[in-house]
This record gives structure tokens, sequence and C-alpha cells, in this order.
């Protein structure tokens, strides 16, 4: 789960982190009013969304008067923002945040992460921050310092004295670097996230260290002991079908295919999109229905995939392990017979009872493709949709 | 010969009077595996399914000499479920659960690191469909029909794939000598080198097919070492080539997050290595077909 800029940042100064004055704002006056209430005489607008690469979204906005923030609220309140991580459909801001302006020296690369190589959290770090860790490791690989947490005790202060050494910090910043870095190790520890980033930690002209932007993703296996973080969720933020999915408890992503796919586990349901692509065509979700797949749960998935417009075929899969063939039969006929169909639908049955749910499907007399293979299935998925829809 | 499992596993199931726990337990008891125990905390010495309930994994140990054990803990216990274990001196575990928060399975790791080698216990998984040597032992929950006895080891991340590599071949007359579940988090408990190496030494072992999926270093990581290190034909096969990056599909681990964990990525890396690669996912069984007709 990811939260806001600025409730990370809230998080992050409660583990002495230093962060600049700021305030959120739901309209332009509320925006005006902040700036009132930072002081000063600069002021950074920036739109709260889900997303790094803001500021080439034209999501962050320098203002130097009380107007330029009324009219950049204006703008930004509203608007969807695309960026590289948001994809095409972008993501809607709602909420700014007001901040100090500041006068800044240089800036620094930092973030945690869990490194799934060495199972431990890793310090990534660099000099030249001001870049994405992605643009770092192509330009500047040679600047980028790593250093792994012992995860018996945490990171030690000596660890991230080193880190500002190697950071090149002046040493009078030392003292304020190490309790920044050790404050961001304890929130990812404390809190289960699974990734801090401070991109950039600034050194102010006038010789502080502050954090300008700053991200938090969490671990969704660990939000159970964790209700204070659930409730920073923005469902704003998320893809409404993914939501949907979720209160249904389906693993759903869309994609921007037209064959949707109705599949138990998460494996094989790649596996089958992968396959329907080498048949010609383009998957348009991945869902995983998980093992006990009842007829229940059979035809939310339906309502589910066919709430994209873009679904011109349907093509379940399921291979039966602790379920039976015939039992996933039965929900699929009920949920064809509930749902009016107007695409294209083919069914692959294996595994347990594969027979008696073969004979419900054809019994059924609902005009329903089967496939016994995965192959056959993919071929009849992609061409029922390239004669439904003549492409 | 298998490797982890076989006939002389004796299996404690961890989490055993639950409903998950006590559905699972009978599956694998038709099957012909040998539990011989359960562990729920507050009901030792009742009996379930006609065998004996321990309070704690030492007190099982200690009265059936049990070796292996498969949990069905909920999330949230379930780590302390495995170091559990660990400690009481079993030498495979599975771990079934799904949902298990990553930084507890560092800790899990972290812990397990104490033990020196001859007495670690090799867990698999969380989050995995478990593991099976046909005819002789199954610790997991997938449909065991559908495996015949032979000589290819399979590992793999996913159960629903694994079962569909494992019925297209049984479909040709080829059988497998154990099947390891590795399972889908991003921090597991064993890796696919880890068990490439114990189907290297296994004399039964012919080939190995390794099934895996986008995200994480592991699958590149286990063709790299056999490279210079087995001798043994590998098959390797990688779910997720239509996956978008940066979406978690699934599985907790599957997320392309940095470079060379995408699909095609792995796939190049492992054919740069010699493995042979299933380009499909319906050519499983005619892929180990042909690796296995060159070397007999």
């Amino acid at each position: 789960m990811d939260i806001h800029e600025y409730q990370a940042k809230e998080i992050l100064s409660k583990y002495g982190v230093p962060v600049g004055v700021g305030g959120l704002a739901y309209s332009p006056e509320q925006a005006v009013y902040r700036t009132t209430e930072i002081g000063g005489d600069v002021w950074v607008v920036k739109a709260q969304i889900h997303s790094g690469a803001r500021g080439k979204a034209g999501g962050i906005k320098v203002c130097k008067t009380e107007n330029e923030v009324y009219e950049a609220a204006n703008e930004l309140l509203g608007k969807k923002l695309v960026t590289h991580q948001t994809g095409e459909q972008g993501k809607i801001c709602n909420r700014l945040y007001i901040e100090a302006g500041c006068n800044i020296g240089r800036e620094i690369y930092l973030a945690f992460v869990l490194d799934r190589a060495k199972e431990q959290v890793t310090v990534v770090s660099s000099a030249e921050g001001g870049m994405e860790i992605e643009e770092l490791a192509v330009k500047k690989p040679e600047s980028i310092i790593k250093i792994p947490v012992e995860p018996a005790v945490g990171m030690q202060a000596f660890q991230a004295r080193e880190l500002a050494f190697a950071l090149g910090l002046d040493k009078s910043l030392v003292n304020q670097a190490v309790t920044t870095f050790l404050g961001c190790y304890r929130a990812m520890r404390d809190l289960d996230a699974n990734m801090v980033e401070i991109n950039p930690l600034v050194v102010t002209k006038e010789g502080h260290l502050l954090a300008v932007d700053a991200k938090m993703g969490f671990d969704d296996n660990a939000l159970f002991r964790h209700p204070e973080i659930s409730e920073l969720r923005d469902k704003s933020q998320e893809d409404p079908r993914e939501m949907r999915a979720a209160d249904r408890g389906l693993n759903y992503v869309g994609l921007t295919g037209n064959i949707g796919c109705i599949i138990n586990g998460a494996g094989l349901a790649m596996a089958t999109m992968d396959m329907i692509k080498h048949a010609g065509g383009e998957p348009a979700n991945f869902l995983d229905i998980g093992g006990g797949a009842s007829a229940d749960r059979t035809a939310k998935a339906f309502n589910l995939v066919l709430s994209d417009d873009n679904v011109e075929c349907i093509l379940v899969n399921i291979f039966a392990g602790i379920n039976r063939c015939d039992w996933i039969a039965e929900g699929v006929v009920q949920a064809v017979k509930s749902i009016d169909l107007k695409v294209p639908l083919i069914v692959r049955l294996s595994g347990t009872n594969v027979e008696a749910g073969r004979k419900i499907i054809k019994d059924s007399g609902l005009p329903i493709i089967t496939a016994e293979t995965l192959k056959e299935a993919a071929d009849k998925a992609v061409a029922a949709w390239k004669e439904a829809t003549g492409k | 010969m298998a490797i982890m499992l076989d006939e002389n596993s004796k299996v404690i199931v961890q989490g055993f009077t639950g409903q998950i726990g006590t559905f699972h337990a009978t599956e694998m008891i038709e099957y012909g595996t040998n539990i011989v125990g359960g562990v729920t905390p507050g009901k030792g010495g009742t009996k379930h399914l006609d065998r004996p309930v321990f309070n704690t994994m030492k007190e099982a140990v200690a009265a059936t000499g049990a070796n292996a054990s498969i949990i069905f803990i909920p999330p949230p216990f379930a780590a302390d479920g495995i170091m559990e274990a660990a400690d009481s001196g079993i030498r495979f575990c599975v771990a079934i659960t799904d949902g298990i928060p990553a930084q507890d399975m560092i800790r899990v790791k972290r812990y397990m690191r104490r033990y020196r080698a001859s007495e670690k216990m090799v867990l698999t998984g969380p989050n995995c469909a478990g593991s099976i040597s046909p005819g002789k032992c199954m610790m997991g929950i997938m449909p065991g029909h559908i495996y015949m006895p032979g000589s290819v080891g399979v590992v793999g991340r996913s159960g629903t794939l694994g079962y569909e590599a494992a019925s297209q071949m049984k479909e040709l007359g080829i059988g497998v000598s154990s099947s390891i579940g590795i399972g889908g988090d991003p921090i597991n408990g064993s890796s696919f080198r880890d068990h490439l190496e114990y189907f290297e030494q296994d004399p039964e072992t012919k080939a190995v097919i390794m099934i895996g999926e986008i995200g994480g270093p592991q699958e590149a990581d286990a063709a790299r070492w056999a490279k210079d290190n087995m001798r043994k034909p590998l098959i390797g096969y990688v779910a997720g080539l239509t996956a978008p990056k940066g979406r978690r599909m699934g599985h907790a681990g599957a997320i392309i997050s940095a470079t060379g964990e995408s699909a095609a990525e792995k796939v190049e890396i492992l054919q740069e290595c010699g493995v042979t690669v299933v380009p499909n996912p319906s050519s499983f069984g005619e892929v180990v077909a042909k690796v296995l007709a060159k070397i007999s």
C-alpha cells in the first residue's frame, strides 16, 4: 500500500527526520490560508498523488505570491496527472500539500528497500540526488552506496556515520544525518514498510538537512497489525476495478487487451495470459479466483471482468486441485445464466472430476466453447474473439 | 530416492485441528503420507483424525520421532510456527500459509542461520502448494493423482502452474521424482538454486524443470549456478511475459521492480546459461520429453 508525501513526512518527522513546515489543502482558499500560517515568501504547491516524477508532470509549482498559490492550487485540484509511473490514465489530484520553499544547496538520494536477494533491509544512497534511482543506476552507477542492515540488531549508528561521511556531508551535519538515517530505518521496521525513499534529501544553503520529498510503501501482508497505517489508504489513487476485486476477495489487475481471463492460481493466470499473447491476442486482465472457487465467487469474477468495456471475449481456465471440476462447472453455468453474457466464452477445465465438469457444461445447452488443453483454449479464445469482433 | 520427502518422512501438521489443517491432513493421510500427529497449542493430549495432538513441537518430535512438518497456521502466527519447527529438530518444513509479512520472513531466515548445516531445517514456502514425491509422500494441498512417479525433478513457485506441467508430463508418460513448491513470496525459505543442488545429488532424478515467474533474482541466480555446477539437463519456464512493470500479479513476490526481473530478461539469462527454455506453457510436456530422449 502506498501513501502520500505529506503522510510519509508526518510519520518520518516523528522518527526524527527533518521536514519543512507545511500544511494540507483541499481548495485554493485553504492553500492561500496555509501560506499565511507557514510564513516566508516562497511556497511550493505540491500535488498529492501516488506517483513519483510529479515535477515533470507539472504537479509541483513554486510560487512567490498568494495569487500564484491560488492559481496553482486552482489548476491542480481535480486534475489528472500523467507520469511514467501512473500509466496513460493518470492519477487524480484531490489534495495539495503547501510547503515552505527552501534554498537548495545540494541534493542527496536516500532509500531503504527490502533486498530480496540478501533477505534484509538495504540502504541505497547517492551523493548525486535529484535523479530517480533508475536514472542514477544508468548515469552514475559508481555514485550508489549500498549498506546492508543485519536484521537481528538493526541499523547501527556506525553504519549511519559511515554513510554520512561517504556522502561527503560536513561534520557539522553528521549527527543530524545519523538521526535521519536511523529514524528512517526505525520507521521502516516498526511499521512494516517495504520502502522508504527521500529524494531529494537536501542540504540547504543555510546548512541544514531537509527531506524535500518523501515516499513510503507498506507491506499489505502486515497491515493487520497497523490499523493506523490502513487508515491512510486513499482509494481515489487506486484502480476502481482492482478495489472492487479486493473487496470481493479476488486478485485482479486491469490491463489493456480484449480477452478477459478468469483463472485459479497466480502462476497459471500469468501463464494463460502469456498463452493468449502467443496465440495472437491480448489479455484484458489478470484475475486469480483462488483455490476454493465456489459458484458465488465465479459469478462475482464474471461481473468484475465484464465491468471492463474492452472485454470482447472471456477465457476461463481452471486446474482443479483441492476443488472439483464439477463444482466449478456448476458455478460457470449458474453465472452465465444469471448475467446475460454477450461475448464468446471459452472454458477449459482440468484436474479433479474433469469428465463430470465437462458434461455439466455440455448438458447446460449454453453457447460455451470448451477446450481440453491450454493451447486449445487460447487458440479458440483468440479465434472466437476475432470472429465476434471482425478484427 | 527423491529429495526432501519420501516414505520415511514422519510428518507433524502445525495448525492441525483448524478447518484447513483438518481438510488437508485428511487428504494427505488418504494419499499415504505418514502423518504422525499435530500441534495446536492448548489442545495437547487430545486426539484428532485418530492421531495425537501436542501443545508444542518439541513434545511432538519427542513423542513421535517426526522429521518433517507442514504449516497451516494463520499469517500473524506462522513465522513463529516456522521457528518453533526449526528449533524442535524438524529437518524439512513446508509452510503453506499465504500472507506472512515480509519482515517476519526476514526474521525467520536470520533465526535459522543459528543452526549448523548438519542440523538445519530446510524450509519451503511460504505461500506454496507444498511438495510431493509421487507414490511416497505428499506434503501439500495438490491433487496427488496428477503426479506419476518417475525421474524428473520439478521445482516451482506456483501451485496450479506446477499441476499444469505435471499433468502435461503424465499425459506423455513422464513421471516426477519430487516436485518442490518454493512459493510466491518475495522472501522464501529456500530458493530454486537450493533445490537444483539437491536434485543434482539425487541419483533418481535425471532432469530438472524449474518453473519460475516475474520478480526477484532467484531464477537467474539458479541458472548461473547450474551453468557451472549442474550436469543434469535443466529445463526452465518463466511466467509473466505479458505482466506490466510495477504491478503485483497475485503472488506477493510477482512484481517487476528492478532490472532483470521481467520474464523476457530472465528467459534471456536462462538461455545464456544453457537452460532449455519452454517457449510457452502448453509445451512443458513435449520439451521435457525431447530432453529426456536426448539423454537416454
